[in-house]
């Protein structure tokens, strides 16, 4: 049935998530001036891991409910500084950055991905 | 950003704090204009003013992750004007003093460097985010 999506899900999934922390990384780096902000992140490996059909957790069955669901408060944390700040602020620029570039090439990552499965198909409905 | 102030996106979210960081750098620009101002009593002398910052969350946190800084309101910092006796200074008082604008010089530029440095930090920020939308546009091209 959904053939097309099957074959992109997973990657166009991890897009979403990357997109996701994105922002959250990016509303970390806006805050780094508001006296008592709180950085906020996700754990990006378990929240893949909920993703993947394949992964730790499947249904088996049609009354199974399934763990994959979108990120929410629930999965969203607040990171624990390494140095304490005077106004209580737990936003450490340089770690923020560094995560947010990381995070940055791995959406590039993903999205080379995406590219070389639709380039893929796209040869197989050529048949070239 | 939309009429009633929402974050729907990441450019609502450095905007405004970049806008924040600007009322920032202008108070301290109104401060280091104002350093070394005399004033004739301790009541007209200039006081260091200051932003005060709030964060604020996207009507749907939740979902989005979003949030960003305003300026919440901008306070005069409570310190005394230094007292100068300089008799034959035009604005001095009935004694011979006058009264030293309230600020610190090396303070603000310190203050100035780090508002730079978060102005440039969300510009950089909305550039790499740009650059990825874009790629992301171009899929499968």
């Amino acid at each position: 049935m959904d053939r097309f999506s099957d074959h992109l899900g997973f990657q166009a999934s991890v897009l979403g998530l990357r997109s996701r922390r994105n922002n959250i990384l990016a509303s970390n780096i806006a805050n780094a001036a508001t006296p008592n902000f709180k950085a906020r992140d996700f754990d990006f490996a378990r929240a893949a891991e909920k993703l993947d059909p394949t992964g730790p957790l499947t249904t088996t069955n049609k009354q199974h409910i399934p763990a994959a669901r979108p990120v929410g408060m629930r999965d969203m944390q607040y990171r624990v500084p390494l140095n304490p700040s005077y106004d209580g602020n737990t936003v450490e620029l340089a770690i923020e950055q560094m995560q947010f570039s990381e995070n940055v090439m791995r959406y590039q990552t993903s999205l080379n991905f995406l590219n070389a499965r639709i380039n893929g198909l796209r040869s197989a409905i050529r048949g070239e | 950003m939309n009429k009633n102030g929402n974050i729907n996106n990441i450019f609502d979210v450095a905007g405004r704090a970049m806008a924040s960081q600007m009322v920032r750098l202008n108070t301290i620009a109104t401060n280091l204009a104002n350093a070394g101002s005399m004033a004739g009593s301790p009541d007209e002398a200039f006081r260091a003013i200051r932003p005060v910052f709030e964060s604020k969350y996207a009507a749907q946190f939740e979902k989005t992750g979003l949030s960003t800084m305003d300026t919440q309101e901008i306070v005069t910092l409570n310190r005394e004007p230094e007292r100068t006796f300089m008799p034959d200074h035009p604005k001095a008082d009935g004694n011979g003093f006058v009264y030293l604008a309230a600020v610190e010089p090396q303070e603000e530029m310190v203050d100035m460097m780090d508002a730079n440095r978060q102005y440039q930090n969300n510009i950089e920020v909305v550039t790499t985010m740009r650059a990825l939308m874009m790629r992301t546009i171009n899929m499968g091209k």
